[in-house]
């Protein structure tokens, strides 16, 4: 049985009318959808596999709204499962249950734009890429850039704590937020952390980071700029084996050496992405890296000749240094539409485990390894710098139980992280997908502490519900721990 | 994507085809960010992902269309440029085209929508019928606010759309051959575009001027009729195999009086359907091969152009362009470059503006049809105009011209119109003002 089965047992609670009553009262006609064909569209995210369909999904122009709709799911504890562009890999979007759905794609609004501080201040549904390209002309970017960046919120973001190719030099999104604003499960506006690095008292921006909608629902955020840096410039190295090329990584990065970006491509991987980008990939190798210096044009050939110097102990068959922006740009195009560029071959299952990377090399043959034992083919691609592997098991969605099979490769691979010293999650974060598995990294009591903080923030258990914590320990938890719903639902 | 069609479901066509282009999509979501109906309204709906799904649903429940469905299909500009974003080369154009006719054939739409698409099904394509019409609207255009006021918006968005001067019609407006200056190297069709002659004829006689200063012979074939674009994208697929069918034959008529290097297109709309007849023809018996062999020689007017040797070296113009590419040449045809070039050899400062790859809510009849949102685009593009202040937007199609001039006082041309100019025609009407400032520069 997959893990996911049980989730159906959940649906289809009663719901008062009344709720639609106080919603319509709130939001104008076009910010609600009840219609079956229109909800069924909200059924799912980018995690297809899974999907139920919500009761109402709603969108509010702002905080405000926001607040009012918290309240209204507050007063009849129903579950609210915050939205942004649906793009999450985990599957933390889904309304697992008869929830409302908060859609927050239309609170898409730059707020304020500070050069002299660095910071820009926006609301929560405007898409990570949007960011860069406000102050693009100044000459600042918002440093982490995950794969759907072009089409990704930054709650969303700030929901699973995103990284991104860039982030082995810049940090994930934790690490360039300053500031949010947040509406309580309750429906209370709340401002944590500021434009400054170090807000005072204790450090709850960080708690809320990477909290997957549980805590809160957060409605603007206050982000760090960083001044473009003058030049960049892709390197391409070739290996033909998977070992050379993992070997060569850490052999960068023990050196002393943190390009921008490092990052990973296998054979398959390497062919369906080119024939989305003409990005030149070579196609005869078995692994690709993607290495990027930035700097001046000085710094920047310096850097890569000691890089290459230090590749050449592993014999790359292939070496090509972008020479104009237009060949950098189709080398990141290529990459940065790896996930999509894979559904050319098959649908997948993408993983998204984290291991030390002294590892590297021991762990892809072993995921070969276990993906051949179930006879699923796979495709790495991964930002190897940081170790943050998304190994992309194909297999064929049509199939009867074939869902269930990949799951359970899926779940090995994972193992096989924690067990390597790794964890479960880079920067996709738990959501439904692998909420399961977060028992191979915490023990009851670190979950039941985890748990503690989200009663804190949600004593009705309401935002975004059955997410993150194994369901029976959740619910045992629930049990034991929390104070009867505190709604008037009759 | 997984789907759930019985085999039975699967041994139709169409059901199969679109069975193939959800198996490709893994509902990544890129795709919304460059939707020009999500970036306006935000609504999952409203984006190419949303719509998917739906019409997934739809087609695998055998249900009719629902009103969701018909509502949101309806909003779609079919501007593709969800095609260019997909890096898993979802066929989102034609799915949409078999969502539209199964809406045309099954689903629910208003008394009045529905008045409003056959008027425009059975005027736009039609110059004469158009050319009429246009005289009843100019009696009927002070009266707009008036229908506004009864609810029947798009009657007001067409009146308020429609141009303000009637034109005086080509000299070629009724077919002929233009001889080419000096010796001949090639001879072309040109397909001039059913609304564009009626309302913009300098377009097409800009064309015809540029390509036989080049030595080209061009033929403007008699009885040329729609090419089939308009009924297409209404969902009205008998109609538009019609026009096609019937477009192949004059083609091959001509082709009878000499050989054909070029089936020439500078309305970029049509470009996109006529070189695609392939896929609209393809349930036509035994005429496929015939249709590649033709198909193959369409090509928009900047692609034939960069083949032959435009360049002026002279420093004859200071003005400044910015490029608005249409859709259908974007994404529709995957032309990127090739108006900018032609524009930056003869002279011209070319500038781009933001957000390009965003529709300007023309669209076809869009912004008759779906007045709100194509002001939204409309204003949208306006202030990226603003923004780059260029002294001209030079475009690829008559629809986007029209559209971009009614909500930017910034100048709005056909790049053709531009070349011409450069290489020796009259200065475009719209334009005359700029020419002191090129006979200055000139002087000095």
């Amino acid at each position: 049985m997959g893990i996911f089965s049980k989730l159906q047992d959940k649906i289809k609670s009663a719901v008062p009318r009344s709720v639609i009553r106080d919603l319509s009262e709130l939001l104008s006609e076009d910010q609600i959808v009840l219609d079956q064909s229109g909800l069924k569209a909200y059924e799912t995210d980018a995690l297809t596999a899974i999907k139920v369909i919500p009761f109402v999904v709603v969108m509010p122009h702002t905080t405000e709204e926001v607040a009012a709709i918290a309240a209204i799911s507050h007063k009849y504890s129903i579950p609210l499962v915050p939205r942004g562009a649906g793009t999450s890999l985990a599957g933390g979007a889904i309304p697992l249950s008869n929830a409302i759905v908060i859609c927050l794609s239309r609170m898409n609004r730059i707020l304020d734009i500070d050069l002299t501080n660095r910071t820009a201040t926006v609301q929560a549904g405007v898409t990570n890429l949007a960011i860069s390209a406000a102050v693009d002309r100044d000459g600042f970017f918002y440093a982490p850039d995950p794969s759907s960046q072009l089409s990704c919120t930054i709650a969303g973001n700030i929901a699973m704590n995103s990284g991104g190719a860039h982030c082995l030099k810049y940090g994930v999104t934790t690490h360039n937020l300053l500031g949010v604003k947040m509406v309580t499960a309750e429906g209370e506006v709340l401002d944590f952390g500021g434009p400054y690095y170090d807000p005072a008292g204790y450090d709850f921006l960080s708690i809320i980071t990477g909290s997957e909608g549980g805590l809160g629902i957060v409605t603007e955020a206050t982000v760090m700029l960083r001044p473009k840096p003058e030049g960049a410039r892709p390197l391409l190295l070739g290996f033909d084996t998977h070992d050379a090329a993992g070997d060569c990584v850490a052999a960068i990065i023990a050196a002393g050496h943190l390009p921008v970006a490092i990052e990973f491509m296998d054979k398959p991987a390497i062919h369906s992405c080119e024939k989305h980008a003409n990005a030149g990939y070579p196609l005869d190798v078995e692994a690709l890296l993607i290495i990027e210096v930035e700097g001046s044009e000085e710094e920047i050939d310096v850097g890569i000749q000691q890089i290459l110097r230090i590749a050449s102990q592993f014999n790359p068959s292939h070496k090509r240094v972008a020479q104009t922006k237009e060949e950098a740009a189709a080398i990141w195009l290529g990459r940065k539409s790896a996930f999509g560029a894979l559904g050319r071959i098959s649908e997948y299952l993408c993983m998204d485990g984290v291991i030390p990377l002294s590892k590297l090399s021991h762990v892809l043959a072993k995921i070969t390894e276990i993906c051949k034992s179930y006879k699923f083919d796979v495709a790495n691609i991964f930002h190897a710098g940081d170790g943050n592997l998304h190994p992309l098991i194909m297999y064929d969605a049509n199939r009867p139980g074939e869902f269930e099979r990949v799951e359970k490769c899926g779940a090995e691979i994972l193992e096989l992280c924690v067990l390597a010293g790794g964890c479960i999650t880079g920067e996709h974060g738990v959501g439904v997908e692998k909420r399961e598995l977060m028992g191979l990294q915490f023990d009851e009591t670190d979950l039941y502490n985890q748990m503690r903080i989200k009663l804190i923030f949600d004593p009705n258990w309401d935002l975004n519900p059955d997410k993150v914590f194994p369901l029976e320990i959740a619910e045992k938890f629930r049990e034991e721990e929390m104070i009867k719903p505190q709604g008037d639902n009759q | 994507m997984k789907t759930e069609f019985t085999k039975r479901q699967l041994r139709n066509a169409d059901t199969q085809l679109a069975n193939d282009i959800f198996r490709r999509c893994v509902h990544c979501g890129l795709c919304t960010a460059t939707c020009s109906s999500y970036v306006v309204l935000g609504d999952e709906r409203d984006s190419p992902r949303g719509r998917i799904y739906m019409i997934k649903e739809m087609l695998e429940t055998g249900a009719a269309p629902d009103q969701t469905l018909t509502k949101h299909m309806d909003r779609c500009l079919s501007c593709f440029s969800c095609m260019t974003t997909c890096p898993s080369g979802v066929d989102y154009m034609h799915l949409s085209d078999l969502a539209r006719q199964e809406i045309e054939e099954k689903g629910h739409r208003s008394l009045r929508v529905r008045m409003m698409r056959s008027l425009l099904s059975e005027t736009l394509p039609y110059p004469k019928k158009l050319a009429v019409s246009l005289w009843l609207g100019k009696l009927a255009r002070p009266f707009r606010s008036l229908f506004k006021a009864i609810g029947f918006k798009e009657m007001h968005a067409m009146l308020e759309l429609m141009p303000k001067k009637m034109k005086r019609s080509a000299e070629f407006a009724g077919g002929g051959t233009a001889r080419p200056l000096g010796q001949q190297h090639k001879r072309v069709l040109l397909m001039t575009g059913c609304a564009q002659k009626v309302i913009r004829p300098s377009i097409n006689d800009a064309s015809i001027r540029l390509m036989a200063r080049q030595g080209i012979e061009v033929v403007i074939p008699k009885n040329i009729g729609c090419c089939g674009a308009l009924d297409q994208h209404m969902g009205r697929e008998k109609a538009a195999v019609q026009h096609a069918l019937r477009n192949l034959k004059i083609w091959q008529a001509e082709e009878e009086h000499g050989p054909i290097d070029g089936i020439i297109m500078n309305t970029s709309g049509c470009g996109t359907t006529v070189k695609d007849y392939g896929h609209l023809l393809s349930k036509q018996k035994g005429i496929a091969e015939e249709v590649e062999r033709l198909t193959e020689k369409v090509f928009d007017i900047s692609e034939f152009l960069m083949n032959s040797d435009l360049r002026t070296a002279e420093q004859w113009t200071d003005l400044k362009v910015a490029v608005h590419m249409p859709c259908s040449m974007m994404h529709g045809q995957k032309i990127t470059h090739q108006p900018a070039d032609l524009l930056q050899n003869a002279g011209f400062t070319v500038m781009t503006l933001d957000e390009a790859h965003i529709c300007c809510g023309s669209a076809g009849t869009y912004n008759i049809l779906q007045p709100e949102i194509a002001t939204s685009l409309g204003e949208r593009k306006a202030e990226h105009i603003n923004r780059v202040k260029p002294d001209i937007v030079a475009t690829g199609n008559l629809g986007c011209l029209t559209q971009m001039s009614h909500y930017s006082s910034t100048p709005i041309v056909h790049f053709i119109e531009l070349l011409d100019w450069a290489y020796g025609g009259p200065c475009p009407e719209s334009l005359e003002h700029f020419q002191n400032r090129v006979d200055k520069l000139a002087k000095d």
